[in-house]
C-alpha cells in the first residue's frame, strides 16, 4: 500500500508496524525515495546513510518476533551534532570534516534500544550557532513552506526534514532557541525540555549551561513519546537530572499573558500577524477553559535575557571550542614552523565567519579588564532572571508568547548585521537563561508574497514541569 | 570603538589567524554585538543576591573501558600519528 507520509505521525505509524499495514522496510522506502527525489532542492540532510533498509529488516525481524519498543521500526532525523557510533558527525562545521563519531551519545543509545531507525543527519547552523542555516559550512537548507525563505535554526535541517516528509521526526538542540525556533518556521511541534532532563553526553557542545537536547515533531503527542524515551538521569553527564514523572496536573491551568514583556522588548521588528496569532491563541486557551492573566511581577530583568546570553553564551563557547585545535581530531592545515602556528592556521581555515566572531567575542568578555563588566554583571543577571521566573510561577502555571517575532524571513534577509539575527531568538531565549521547559506549537499560518508560512505560539512551564506543557500542548492542538 | 590592535591581541589568545579583511569585518561585527550587550551595565545586579543554582556532583573516578579499547579509534582520528601517538610540530 501507499504509506501517506503527510499524515502519518509516530503513534499512527507504531499502530500500522504492529498490525502489519506496511513494514519498517517500507516505510523506510518511502522516506528514502521522498528524499531521493526532492532534498536536491532542499538541503535538509548533510549525509543520508547507506545502511537504512538494513536497519529497517532488523526492525521487521523483531516486530515479527513480538518484541516491543517505543520507536520499534520509527524513522527518525538527527541533527549533526549528535554522535552515533561509526557515522560521520560535525556540527556542519568544515573543522570537524572527517570525523568519525567513536562513541554512541547517550540520546542515540536509547533511541537504538528503543528501535528507531536513523535516517541520516541534517544541516545545521555551525555548531548550533545561527537561526535561519545560512551558517552551516556546507550550504543552507530552504524552507518547504517556501524555498526563498530560510528554515529557521540552527536545527534547520530537522526541521525542513519533517516539514518535507523525509522523515517522520527528529532530534535537535536548544540553546537559545534552536529548536522552537525552527519548529515555528516549519509548522511543527518543539520541545526545549527542562535544562538537565536529557543527558548531553555525546552532543557537540556549545554554551554547556545551557544547551538541551529535543524532539522535533508533527504534534505534542509525538514530542512526548520521543522525550519520554531521550530523558533521565546519566552518570556521563554530571549536570544531568531525573524528573518527577507523576507530577500533579493542575485542573484548570492559569497562562501569563505576557503582552507587557512583548511590549519591552519588541517594540521594534514584532509582526503584526504574529501579535494577531498570539492574542487569537490566548483566546483559544481561554475557551479550553484556561484562565488567562496578566503577570504583575515586575518583568525587569527578562527583557536582558537576549543581551546576557550574547555574553555568557559566547563565553562557553570560547572555552568549548578550544578543542578544536587540528592535532587530535578533524581538519588540519600546515601553519608553518611550529604547533602555535599549526593551530593557529587550522581554527583560521576551519572555523566559519560567526563561530570566529562568537569566539572572540567570548574571549573578549572573559578577559582580565572586562569579566566584571560583561561576564561577571551577565551571570549576575541570569540569576535574577531565574528569579523572576521562579515569581511569576508563583503567579501562573504557564506563560505564554510568540515563539518568534515574524514568520520565516528571506535568505541574506539578516546575514549582514549579527545583531539583527540574534533577535530571532528574543522570544525563546528566556527559558534557556532560566533553564525551564518550553515548547512550541504550530498556531496558524500568515500569508507574505501568496505564500503561506507557519507561525508558532510558545508556552513555558516551571522548572521540571515539561508535563504541563504536553496536556496544555495536546488541548491547543486538540489532539 | 574596539581598536585592531585588540582584535589582534584577542585572536592570538583564542588562536585563530586573521586576514587583514577579516580582522577590519570582525571590528565591525564585534563592536555592533558590544553595542549591544552593553546594555547590561543598565541593569544593577548584585552577584550576592544569586541563590546558588549549581552543586558539586562527586563520582569515584574509576576507568569505565578495557585499557587499549578506544586507542586505535582516537589515534586513527589524528590528522598525523605515528606508531599509536598522535604527531605534531615542535612547541618552541
Amino acid at each position: 500500500m501507499a504509506i501517506d507520509l503527510k499524515s502519518l505521525t509516530i503513534s499512527k505509524a507504531r499502530i500500522s508496524l504492529e498490525r502489519g499495514d506496511f513494514t519498517a522496510v517500507s516505510l523506510a522506502e518511502a522516506y528514502l525515495s521522498e528524499i531521493k527525489k526532492s532534498d536536491s532542492s532542499i538541503h535538509a540532510y548533510l549525509e543520508v546513510f547507506d545502511d537504512v533498509l538494513e536497519q529497517a529488516k532488523l526492525a521487521d525481524q523483531k516486530i515479527k518476533r513480538g518484541e516491543k519498543g517505543a520507536l520499534l521500526g520509527i524513522p527518525l532525523a538527527i541533527k549533526d551534532n549528535i554522535l552515533i557510533e561509526g557515522r560521520r558527525v560535525g556540527a556542519a562545521s568544515k573543522i570537524l570534516e572527517g570525523y568519525v563519531a567513536p562513541y554512541d551519545s547517550t540520546v542515540t543509545r536509547k533511541l537504538k534500544e528503543a528501535g528507531a531507525i536513523f535516517l541520516g543527519r541534517t544541516n545545521m547552523d555551525e555548531f548550533a550557532m545561527g537561526s535561519s542555516t545560512e551558517n552551516s559550512a556546507y550550504g543552507p537548507s530552504k524552507n518547504p513552506f517556501d524555498k526563498e525563505r530560510v528554515p529557521g535554526g540552527s536545527s534547520g535541517g530537522s526541521a525542513a526534514s519533517i516539514a518535507a516528509n523525509f522523515a517522520l521526526a527528529a532530534l535537535g538542540s536548544d540553546t537559545g532557541g534552536s529548536i522552537r525556533q525552527p519548529a515555528a518556521f516549519c509548522g511543527l511541534v518543539g520541545l526545549k525540555p527542562t535544562y538537565g532532563s536529557v543527558s548531553r553526553y555525546g552532543l557537540i557542545a556549545m554554551g554547556s549551561s545551557l544547551d538541551v537536547i529535543g524532539p522535533l515533531t508533527k504534534n505534542i503527542k509525538d514530542a512526548e513519546i520521543l522525550y519520554s524515551v531521550i530523558k533521565g538521569k546519566d552518570k556521563m553527564d554530571s549536570t544531568s537530572i531525573d524528573l518527577d514523572d507523576n507530577l500533579k496536573i493542575p485542573a484548570k491551568m492559569r497562562v501569563g499573558d505576557f503582552s507587557d514583556f512583548i511590549d519591552m522588548v519588541g517594540k521594534n521588528g514584532i509582526d503584526r500577524e504574529v501579535l494577531s496569532n498570539y492574542r487569537q491563541s490566548l483566546d483559544k486557551l481561554s475557551k479550553l477553559g484556561y484562565e488567562i492573566k496578566k503577570i504583575k511581577t515586575d518583568v525587569t530583568a527578562l527583557t536582558y535575557s537576549l543581551p546576557v546570553y550574547y555574553v555568557v553564551m559566547p563565553a562557553e563557547v570560547s572555552a568549548n571550542l578550544s578543542r578544536f585545535d587540528g592535532m587530535r581530531f578533524g581538519f588540519y592545515k600546515d601553519g608553518g614552523s611550529n604547533l602555535l602556528s599549526d593551530y593557529k592556521a587550522t581554527r583560521g581555515a576551519g572555523f566559519g565567519k560567526e563561530t570566529r566572531r562568537r569566539i572572540i567575542l567570548g574571549t573578549y568578555v572573559l578577559s582580565s579588564g572586562y569579566y566584571d563588566a560583561y561576564y561577571g554583571r551577565a551571570v549576575a543577571i541570569q540569576g535574577l532572571i531565574k528569579e523572576t521566573m521562579a515569581k511569576i510561577f508563583e503567579e501562573v502555571d504557564l506563560v505564554a508568547t510568540p515563539t518568534t517575532p515574524t514568520a520565516a524571513f528571506k535568505f541574506g534577509a539578516k546575514v549582514s548585521n549579527p545583531v539583527e539575527m540574534y533577535l530571532a531568538d528574543i522570544f525563546t531565549v528566556t527559558a534557556n537563561m532560566a533553564g525551564i521547559p518550553a515548547v512550541s506549537l504550530p498556531s496558524g499560518f500568515t500569508e507574505i508574497d501568496g505564500k503561506k508560512l507557519p507561525l508558532g505560539f510558545q508556552l513555558m512551564s516551571a522548572h521540571g514541569k515539561d508535563q504541563y506543557l504536553f496536556k496544555a500542548g495536546k488541548d491547543f492542538l486538540g489532539e | 570603538m574596539i581598536k585592531i590592535e585588540e582584535i589582534e591581541k584577542l585572536a592570538e589568545l583564542a588562536r585563530i589567524s586573521l586576514t587583514e579583511d577579516e580582522k577590519a569585518g570582525l571590528q565591525k561585527d564585534i563592536d555592533g554585538v558590544l553595542l549591544y550587550v552593553g546594555q547590561i551595565k543598565n541593569l544593577k545586579a548584585e552577584m550576592a543576591d544569586v541563590s546558588p543554582v549549581t552543586e558539586n556532583v562527586m563520582r569515584t573516578d574509576e576507568v569505565l573501558n578495557a585499557s587499549g579499547e578506544y586507542t586505535e579509534k582516537l589515534i586513527k582520528a589524528a590528522p598525523k600519528s605515528e606508531n599509536g601517538f598522535v604527531k605534531v610540530k615542535k612547541i618552541l
